[in-house]
């Protein structure tokens, strides 16, 4: 059984304009151990999807529906807050996008890092003291002992997204969900965030959604991709098979905005015209017409099923990209 | 601040660290000392004071300040020193009742009002309005005209009065620190309502809530003079710095020594409680703190 199951999850926000449907009718599975990406750009419901698994979106003004989502043999909507909270930083935690503002500014790191530990490892002050020390030590830290003491605003930012690291990873969860945790650092750091995360994930055998909407880093990363447009998947699949058979208009776009390094021949990078279409409105076909430089007769007409290109690839396209 | 300054911190609980912090700032320390002074002044009022401060001896009214009347004397003749560290006992005491009462009602609310929103903000808020609408001194005369005219009575009503003003405060401070990622952070961790809102809500709200306080503290004494002169406070001939200081007005052409004992008295109280709360302010919050080296260059 997966990990992870999610089946039709609906996020909506009542605003004055309207219902925005932030995230619309998602689906999909994680196993145990594996790493997903979830791409897709700003206001794609990337992040809402993460907070909703998470249960951490407050209702209302949000309304969070799903046919199912369990997690570890658990039905995360029949849970309570209270049972819900036992099991966030203990068995899912989550690393945010900024860790300049991720860590509070008037606490010792120290201090958040034991919290952590002893409110779900049960561990009394000295047993969490030495256990935070062995953590900061594991995501590179050095001088762990002495940096217990010091406040955030002393670390860098890459210091201080390992901090948020060893504090997510430090009650061993079955699922890291890290929402664009390296968007805010420069890229060398970037890369040692993303390696951080790869060892010690995979060293536990730690389930992971990273949430980016840089393909590069996602490449990099993950067994799987999820792409997100306008609140849905529209494309899903392996990420050898998404990146040479990207079977959406809108996977297309993306690889074709993202620069290369691979040298493999100079080409312009080619933007996806407009904007993004209002969550507001009803959408009956598919959300990416407007903007879809490969869209066939069929996509006026009716809105888009799942097609299978593969094993577990599929698109939600009418066009046929791949050769 | 650069990695180099961070040998010097060890892992001590956070308040020790504020602790050794605010020693550092000169003005807070000196403004701590006065008030220590003044408060051991006035507890051994009974002890030390040269003469009875109520006593009235028309043969030495209205003398300048003298070896034998360190302060001089009123209208009737009583020594204005005796007088003033008497006094201080109840402005001293209504000054801190008031902080602490405004500060255990108006805290709490302005937590659960701004952490809570919604309805109990709502109805939380209204009732705030509600003792808003008020002038100040009004509501605590009718607060006071209610309970009783003692001093007891006063500190109540300047502390239900006082109240609100911080829980309103509170509200606007505690929504926008909400809103912080590190809050959505810990909740993502599995903390819980009450932790949220005692380690990282509080803490962080607390600058201001201290600055406040201190406002709260000088308007307090004012206010119980105030109330004192129109028959609800300290009652004569009991002395207080604001009746005393109110009396001395008629006499400030003939006296002024009378009028300037408690007013100053008065003003470097406030004075070393804003310092105070400065302080308080800047060791409760470690990015303003200021390391060893940047105050060598200082006072270079």
């Amino acid at each position: 059984m997966a990990l992870l199951t999610v089946r039709g999850l609906t996020t909506r926000f009542a605003t004055d304009r309207g219902t925005v449907r932030a995230v619309d009718n998602v689906s999909f599975d994680l196993e145990e151990g594996e790493v997903l990406g979830l791409v897709g750009e700003s206001g794609s419901g990337k992040s809402v999807t993460a907070l909703s698994i998470m249960r951490l979106v407050s209702e209302p003004p949000g309304q969070v529906r799903a046919e199912q989502l369990s997690f570890d043999g658990l039905d995360l909507m029949r849970l309570s807050e209270a049972e819900v909270r036992e099991i966030r930083g203990a068995r899912m935690a989550m690393v945010f996008q900024d860790p300049m503002r991720s860590l509070n500014p008037v606490l010792t790191v120290g201090r958040q890092l034991t919290e952590v530990l002893r409110r779900h490892a049960d561990l009394d002050r000295r047993a969490a003291r030495r256990r935070a020390i062995e953590l900061l030590e594991t995501v590179g830290i050095p001088n762990a002992e002495r940096r217990l003491g010091a406040y955030p605003h002393q670390f860098s930012g890459g210091m201080r997204q390992r901090v948020m690291i060893a504090i997510a990873l430090s009650c061993n969860p079955r699922l890291l969900i890290a929402d664009e945790a390296t968007t805010a650092l420069d890229v060398t750091i970037q890369a040692q965030i993303v390696d951080l995360v790869k060892r010690l994930t995979r060293e536990r055998g730690t389930a992971v959604i990273w949430i980016s909407h840089d393909l590069g880093v996602i490449a990099g990363l993950c067994d799987r991709v999820n792409v997100m447009y306008a609140g849905r998947i529209v494309e899903s699949g392996p990420i050898r098979e998404l990146f040479h058979r990207p079977s959406h208009g809108y996977t297309l776009g993306l690889l074709g905005s993202t620069p290369r390094v691979d040298g493999s021949q100079a080409r312009r990078l080619s933007p996806i015209e407009g904007l993004p279409p209002n969550l507001i409105d009803p959408m009956p076909l598919c959300p990416f017409l407007p903007r879809c430089r490969v869209s066939v007769a069929a996509c006026r007409e009716r809105a888009p099923q799942r097609r299978a290109f593969g094993d577990r690839h599929w698109a939600a396209c009418f066009a046929d990209i791949s050769p | 601040m650069s990695l180099a300054t961070a040998p010097q911190l060890r892992f001590a609980g956070s308040l020790a660290l504020a602790a050794r912090q605010f020693p550092r700032h000169r003005a807070a320390m000196a403004g701590l000392l006065f008030l220590l002074a003044i408060c051991l002044l006035t507890i051994l009022a009974p002890a030390i004071a040269p003469y009875d401060p109520v006593q009235i001896k028309l043969g030495a009214k209205l003398k300048p300040p003298s070896l034998e009347h360190w302060l001089g004397t009123d209208h009737f003749g009583r020594d204005v020193f005796s007088r003033l560290i008497h006094g201080g006992r109840t402005s001293l005491s209504v000054g801190l009742l008031v902080v602490g009462f405004a500060f255990c009602l108006g805290v709490p609310l302005g937590l659960a009002s701004g952490y809570f929103g919604g309805r109990i903000d709502n109805l939380l808020m209204r009732l705030v309005d509600a003792f808003l609408t008020f002038p100040p001194l009004l509501l605590a005369v009718a607060l006071v005209g209610l309970l009783g005219p003692d001093i007891q009575n006063v500190m109540l009503a300047l502390g239900l009065v006082q109240a609100p003003v911080l829980a309103r405060m509170v509200r606007g401070s505690t929504l926008a620190v909400r809103e912080e990622v590190y809050v959505m952070a810990a909740r993502a961790l599995g903390a819980g309502p009450g932790r949220i809102v005692l380690s990282h809500l509080l803490r962080n709200v607390m600058s201001p809530i201290v600055v406040q306080l201190t406002i709260v503290f000088s308007a307090a004494i004012i206010a119980e003079a105030s109330l004192s002169f129109l028959g609800f406070g300290t009652q004569p001939p009991n002395p207080s710095w604001g009746r005393d200081m109110s009396e001395a007005r008629r006499f400030l052409g003939d006296a002024p020594w009378m009028f300037m004992a408690p007013t100053l008295t008065i003003a470097l109280c406030v004075l070393s409680i804003n310092f105070l709360g400065d302080g308080l302010r800047d060791a409760l919050d470690p990015r303003s703190w200021r390391t060893r080296r940047a105050l060598q260059e200082e006072r270079r």
